[in-house]
């Protein structure tokens, strides 16, 4: 079961000398950074004691930085994937495809803006790609949904999955949503049947795709996009069956245990990579992708490209054969 | 309530409490108590009001197969707790529970039989072992079944139960889902129908991959079939929702199955359906 984002921001408090967004567990590194941001607006310009002071609480709290997002908790690293600053799909599309030409609509009910997708480019090699968006403020939050999807939105996917098929286009998927809508209309709409579909469709294309879990992988919600040749995903992101907060309310009975619950279900990714369960992790910058969100979505374009081009000239036949193998040995 | 207790006497070595369990079932849906031996004989449905009970593999092959026979088809094996997961209970511990009260060692069960002369593989999902969830062993038998029915060049017909995918197996659960799709695919490659019969309850990431596959999609009468459980929905959108929501009627009302069939029918329904669709040479 998804855990449904509130309308306000969702995680931590605001800084207001610096203006960013910190996590409850960073409130160390917020203070250092606070104390740095006091510092300089009220030295005198300068002076050396306090030029000396502020270089030397930078350098504290950015290795505090990195000491904390190396021992990031399970639970930590899904406050990390829901921070309302980190990229959204609009940002990586913005950042690594060229070209991008946005298609809508299942042709059958609506076009439901919890995924988009549409032609493009990486790197030159021309793509399908298409993913969830969270949107970022209230108004863009409402409109695509909190990137939970409705079965017409798995709809368009399979659709644009068979378009690309058609035509010879790669399809590269990018991953974060809580998990499919929970609705009366998404299930008087048959929501398992689109997710299930979507999941086939995956698993039928001659053309590789590669899906990257950018964020949440929120369970049944995001393998209807994920089922794919190349699974990668981001170091601070999580794919989980249920949300740890939704484990722990039916295996603890008390949503107050989502951290060992986090944890029990090893929803990291180097623990799935362990695991089998996706195929390469891609670092982010020190303090998460949210920090530097340029870099992050560069790396991410990278490692895409490569993959894409790892699989380049294998015949369609191949590479479905190849897809169904490795599901077939998942945990074996 | 004294012909009750004289009954309850009669039978020696019996504590009180499991001659009642035994003796007579209380209807989930009505309440009533009938006499279990009545309620097996009635195909254990409901002689009051016709709720069709929770029925394990055995019971479901012995009421669907020729002759009452039918041959079990191996338990695979696979690995045992991935994770070494534990919450309040270590999930190695409730797997041998489960073991125990069942008997069976996963939640799925396959056997090869004939439905009035006609070959069939059939899959039936346990609820009864922890709540019929998916992880790698259900994953793992779904695949061999299916296979088995392309070795036999028949049928594969799935009854589904249960609460979605299983936690304690993480990401490896989920896994089970395009795993279990590529079985279908593979049958749908064969030529051959894989027919799913949902029962009660299915929900979660089991209703959201192979037990929406089906070429021909059944349900039991009444059954609860959901993606969402109820609760959740209600908490989302906090509003009442319909009587009949995600019941099998609500589900054919809303064009996700071709028919609810009541359990003595099944047998009949099922044996047309492979006459219909049988590969040639074993068509009527
Ligand atoms: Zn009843």
């Amino acid at each position: 079961m998804p855990v449904i984002p509130s309308l306000t921001r969702p995680t931590g408090r605001l800084n207001r000398a610096t203006m960013q967004h910190y996590l409850d567990f960073e409130k160390p590194i917020a203070d250092l950074q606070a104390r740095v941001a006091e510092l300089r607006t009220t030295a005198d310009s300068g002076s050396l004691n306090i030029d000396g002071e502020v270089k030397r609480l930078e350098a504290k709290s950015e290795k505090m930085l990195r000491d904390t997002y190396e021992r990031l908790t399970p639970w930590q690293k899904t406050q990390v994937a829901r921070h309302p600053d980190r990229p959204h799909f609009k940002d990586y599309v913005a950042g690594f495809v060229e070209d991008f030409m946005p298609l809508a609509g299942d042709r059958g009910f609506s076009d439901d803006l919890a995924i988009i997708g549409g032609f493009g480019r990486i790197h030159g090699r021309r793509v399908l790609v298409m993913g969830h968006e969270k949107g970022d403020n209230t108004e863009s939050r409402l409109r695509h949904n909190f990137g939970m999807a409705k079965p017409e939105g798995y709809r368009k996917a399979i659709r644009l999955m068979k378009l690309a098929d058609r035509f010879g286009l790669p399809v590269v998927t990018l991953v974060d949503t809580p998990g499919a809508f929970p609705g009366i209309q998404a299930e008087e709409r048959a929501q398992a049947e689109a997710i299930a579909r979507s999941t086939e469709t995956c698993l039928q294309l001659k053309v590789p795709i590669v899906a990257a879990i950018v964020g949440e992988g929120g369970s049944g919600g995001a393998i209807a996009l994920s089922s794919a040749n190349t699974v990668l995903m981001f170091e601070h992101a999580i794919y989980s069956v249920i949300s740890p907060e939704g484990c722990a309310s039916i295996l603890w009975r008390t949503a107050d245990k989502a951290a060992d619950a986090a944890e029990a279900m090893r929803i990291s990714a180097p623990e799935l990579k362990k695991l089998g369960v996706i195929d390469r992790v891609v670092a982010e910058p020190v303090g998460g992708a949210h920090r530097e969100p340029d870099a992050a979505i560069a790396a991410l374009g990278k490692a895409i490209s490569d993959e894409l081009g790892k699989l380049a000239g294998v015949s369609g036949e191949k590479i479905r054969l190849k897809r169904r193998a490795k599901f077939l040995d998942m945990g074996k | 309530m004294n012909w009750f207790n004289n009954v309850r006497n009669r039978i020696p070595f019996i504590s009180k409490r499991s001659t009642e369990d035994t003796l007579w079932h209380k209807c989930r849906d009505c309440n009533q108590m009938v006499f279990t031996k009545e309620y097996e004989e009635n195909l254990s449905v409901c002689p009051e009001c016709g709720f069709h009970g929770r029925i394990g593999p055995s019971a479901r092959f012995l009421q669907l197969f020729d002759d009452m026979s039918w041959e079990e088809l191996p338990a695979p094996k696979v690995k045992e707790d991935p994770l070494k997961f534990r919450d309040q209970k270590k999930y190695v511990d409730r797997l041998k529970a489960a073991r125990s009260a069942t008997g069976e060692s996963d939640a799925f069960v396959n056997a090869r039989g004939q439905i009035k002369g006609q070959d069939a593989v059939i899959g039936v999902q346990d609820f009864a072992f922890m709540g019929g969830s998916m992880g790698l062993a259900v994953g793992e038998t779904f695949v061999r079944g299916a296979r088995a029915a392309i070795e036999a060049q028949c049928p594969y017909i799935v009854f589904t139960a249960s609460g979605g995918a299983r936690m304690q197996e993480g990401g490896l659960s989920l896994m089970q889902m395009p795993k279990m799709t590529v079985a279908v695919e593979e049958l749908r490659e064969a030529g051959l129908p894989y027919i799913v019969v949902l029962t009660d309850p299915t929900s979660g990431g089991v209703m959201a991959s192979y037990a929406m596959l089906g070429d021909i999609q059944i349900s039991e009468p009444k059954a609860l079939l959901a993606f969402t459980g109820r609760r959740v929905i209600e908490n989302t959108i906090r509003e009442k929702l319909p009587d009949n929501f995600q019941s099998a009627e609500y589900l054919l009302e809303h064009g996700m199955l071709d028919m609810i069939v009541e359990r003595s029918a099944l047998r009949d329904t099922l044996a047309q359906l492979i006459a219909f669709l049988a590969p040639s040479k074993q068509a009527a």
